[in-house]
């Protein structure tokens, strides 16, 4: 019963949802119940989040109510539930077949033609009516069996107390809105695409060598791994968290204003990535690290300006070239490598860039044979020499200083009086426009 | 006379796993025995073990101010879509999103104006991932379909979006997640056939494949760090893995999860990331410190959590679970913030906006919210 068991396991939550039925009808613990003619519980009104959870409980139909049995729906007062007996919960692989629909639907025609049951009366039995003709259509062959066997049960209920008559109906009921529901209504017991069904049981007979071999190399190369004490690395959540805080504009806002809020545009505007004088925070932040001042477009430009009052601009210029090979078509890559070597790392080249000569030799000895990786060294070289060197000079230059200063701080926008009043939403071009200019929108 | 040192080797039965073996001497509280090298080695591992771990997050935390009170609304509720939306992704334009569903119609949206842009409809139902290309010039989506597709977005009104698609990846079971790396010309995939891959959109080129899931692939996440070499996926086997996207290696991998891990998400520093799961809690797991440092539950909440992301600062989990509703969780404190309600159905989908302003979820209830 592999696909059964998958489809078990897919339904965690089932599980615990049962678990919690269960504890609520503790007789110590449990929820609050009365006993009137029949037993009946009721729900205490709560918080929203637990009058949450007993909807979910409720439309899982774990709990359904007793005077509206047509919608499995949580109603905050004092109409009275009952909790739903294991036999029909939805954790039962249990196939709720058209064959097994097909005779409930068939016994509560028979029962129409009879008199209506008290909490029958109002119902709207047309859709029932719809799929029951359905249903006739399409077991027709088996119609004899059907109408036989809801005979019987009904004639097996006359028998029974009214109190328990009353009760069954009721769980069938419950049941079937669980697993036949009413068009508009979201069917709860839907998964999704099925998970696992073929990956996992080919995956997991090939245990071969190859697979053992994999196995050692990752424990030898875990073993060995540097691993840091979770002080260090939890004081540094801190300390990020701390520092971005009042960056981050859904703890600290922003300003102006956050556009969704207040359908003003404007902070996207003085925030666009080509504008012409950066806010505060946007010159703060790049003073954080060296990846948020290149990732900045704006940062990135001054600090060319920078590096080239301080000649040495074809760093980041053979970073950005690097870049371009790493991310870019496949097709591209042999004429990038060859422009890259001709502009940069041949010997008497237009802008040479000063690799240490061990990183230089493996360089030039992997372009016989070009890939994208194939700078991956000098890359990293270059950027640790424009991290540790011109990027903390970059901070503690005038230039920096001079940006700080005349950074504008935007004004909070006033809140509106009328707020009813909704301000016009400005459209923006899309990136995608051909009109749009090659600096719009992305990076590479 | 010799000077010469001889090492000699006993042989007997170990102390510890009794079986016959090269024995060494082991001294536990000043008593001498005789280990076999395997639980010599393994006693030693025991014994380092418990240094790593000195302190647990929540104890750190405690410096920390709590935060105040958080009130998050819908802003803009984008309706269009005529069945459960399966998946979004933002521009980097801060603005617009594509998202997909059921029926397999991918749309365009400008969530601001909430106008619709563009709209494809894919040839195959569960459209399950869909990314936005850097430059916004073009969405990658695939699904049921086994495949991956990019379309160039046009505004032409003479042309077809769907004429101009490119079939990108290839995989033998379904595509549960796709995102562009830092260009419009490289797209990373994961799939329910237990794969992740690396494509060359331009050509279709496979550049490389990552092998190591026991089972299905549900979602991917790339590193935000400056050397932009590796991602994090999350599978059907329980396990989170890191790979190093130039050799194709696992690097670490991450066992605690109770059941399927249905997303992943770096932390914004890059040093962490967080994964939610079917067994309704989302953890947090430290790259360096190689473990697991939080976990983010709550008795009262019994269903799996589908989509987590990170506020800009890293103090804020958003996460939406399929009982219809968004958790808010204090990433360094443990304990949740805030609920959102709203969402009539389970909510499938969850991301920040790049800038970190807003962020939009979706959900089968056919409907995107974006929250502020």
């Amino acid at each position: 019963m592999a696909a059964g068991g998958r489809a078990r396991a897919q339904r965690p939550n089932l599980d615990k949802m049962e678990r919690m039925v269960v504890s609520m009808q503790d007789p110590d613990e449990g929820v609050k119940m009365r006993s009137q003619r029949l037993l009946i519980t009721v729900i205490p009104h709560a918080v929203a989040e637990a009058l949450h959870l007993g909807a979910l409980l409720v439309r899982h139909g774990y709990l359904y109510p007793l005077r509206d049995p047509r919608s499995l729906a949580l109603r905050p007062d004092e109409t009275p539930y009952r909790f739903q007996t294991p036999y029909f919960w939805a954790s039962t692989v249990w196939p709720a077949s058209e064959l097994d629909y097909a005779i409930y639907l068939a016994k509560r025609s028979i029962q129409r033609r009879g008199a209506l049951l008290d909490h029958e009366k109002g119902c709207a039995p047309r859709i029932w009516q719809e799929h029951y003709d359905q249903l006739q259509w399409k077991i027709s062959h088996a119609w004899d069996l059907v109408v036989t066997q809801a005979r019987e049960q009904l004639r097996a209920m006359k028998q029974r107390r009214r109190g328990d008559r009353l009760v069954i109906t009721c769980q069938e009921q419950a049941y079937w809105l669980v697993n036949r529901p009413p068009p508009g209504v979201p069917n709860v017991l839907e998964q999704g695409p099925e998970r696992g069904s073929c990956a996992a049981s080919r995956l997991q007979t090939c245990k071969s060598l190859d697979f053992y071999k994999w196995e050692i190399e990752y424990a030898r190369k875990a073993l060995g791994r540097n691993r840091l004490k979770s002080s260090v690395c939890l004081e540094a959540y801190l300390k990020f968290s701390s520092q971005r805080g009042p960056h981050d504009p859904i703890l600290s806002g922003c300003l102006p204003s956050n556009p969704w809020v207040t359908d003003d545009d404007t902070y996207w505007a003085v925030n666009a990535p080509t504008a012409a004088t950066p806010t505060r925070l946007r010159v703060e932040r790049w003073g954080f690290s060296f990846q948020e001042l290149l990732e900045d477009p704006v940062g990135r430009a001054h600090f060319m300006d920078f590096l080239e009052k301080e000649f040495s601009a074809e760093n980041l210029s053979f970073w950005e070239a690097c870049e371009q090979l790493r991310y870019g078509g496949q097709a591209q890559v042999p004429a990038l490598v060859d422009a890259v070597y001709q502009q940069f790392l041949a010997p008497g080249a237009a802008r040479w860039v000063n690799i240490d000569s061990r990183t230089m030799e493996r360089t030039l000895a992997g372009l016989c044979r070009p890939h994208r990786y194939v700078l991956d060294d000098a890359q990293l070289h270059i950027y640790m020499l424009m991290k540790k060197d011109s990027y903390p000079r970059f901070l503690k230059s005038d230039m920096y200083k001079g940006l700080l200063t005349e950074a504008t701080v935007p004004v909070e926008t006033k809140r509106r009086v009328f707020p009813f009043m909704r301000k016009p939403r400005h459209c923006s071009p899309s990136p995608a426009l051909p009109t749009a200019g090659p600096g719009g929108g992305g990076e590479d | 006379m010799c000077d010469q040192t001889f090492l000699v080797n006993v042989f007997g039965s170990c102390d510890k796993c009794f079986k016959q073996r090269a024995l060494r001497p082991v001294f536990k509280k000043s008593q001498q025995l005789s280990y076999c090298s395997t639980c010599a080695e393994i006693g030693k591992l025991e014994r380092e073990r418990p240094k790593l771990p000195d302190v647990e997050l929540h104890q750190v935390a405690e410096r920390v101010e709590a935060l105040g009170q958080f009130v998050m609304k819908t802003r803009r509720t984008l309706k269009g879509h005529g069945n459960k939306v399966l998946c979004m992704d933002w521009c980097k334009d801060k603005r617009r999103i594509v998202s997909s569903s059921q029926d397999g119609k991918v749309i365009v949206w400008d969530s601001f104006t909430t106008n619709k842009e563009h709209a494809v409809t894919m040839p195959c139902t569960w459209v399950m991932a869909c990314a936005y290309a850097p430059s916004g010039c073009a969405i990658a989506c695939g699904g049921l379909d086994n495949k991956c597709s990019v379309y160039p977005l046009t505004f032409d009104k003479n042309e077809n979006m769907a004429a101009k698609k490119k079939s990108v990846a290839m995989h033998t079971n379904y595509l549960s997640a796709c995102s562009f790396t830092n260009s419009d010309m490289q797209i990373l995939t994961a799939s329910g056939d237990g794969t992740c891959a690396l494509w060359d959109v331009e050509s279709g080129q496979l550049l490389q494949s990552f092998h190591g899931h026991g089972a299905d692939v549900l979602c991917l996440d790339l590193a935000p760090s400056e050397t932009g070499n590796t991602f994090v996926s999350g599978g059907c086997d329980k396990k989170a893995m890191v790979w190093d996207m130039r050799s194709g290696q696992c690097v670490q991998a991450f066992e605690t999860h109770e059941s399927d891990i249905n997303s992943v998400r770096y932390y914004p520093s890059g040093d962490a990331f967080a994964s939610g799961s079917d067994d309704a809690t989302c953890r947090l797991y430290d790259l360096r410190a190689d473990r697991e440092v939080a976990i983010y539950s709550k008795e009262s909440i019994i269903f799996g959590a589908s989509s987590v992301d990170f506020s800009l600062s890293g103090r804020l989990l958003f996460a939406g679970y399929n009982d219809y509703t968004i958790n808010v969780w204090d990433v360094l404190k443990g304990a949740r913030v805030s609920i959102l309600f709203g969402h009539e159905n389970r909510v499938s989908t969850l991301r920040v906006s790049p800038d970190g302003t807003a962020f939009c979820s979706g959900s089968w209830d056919h409907t995107l919210r974006v929250w502020a």
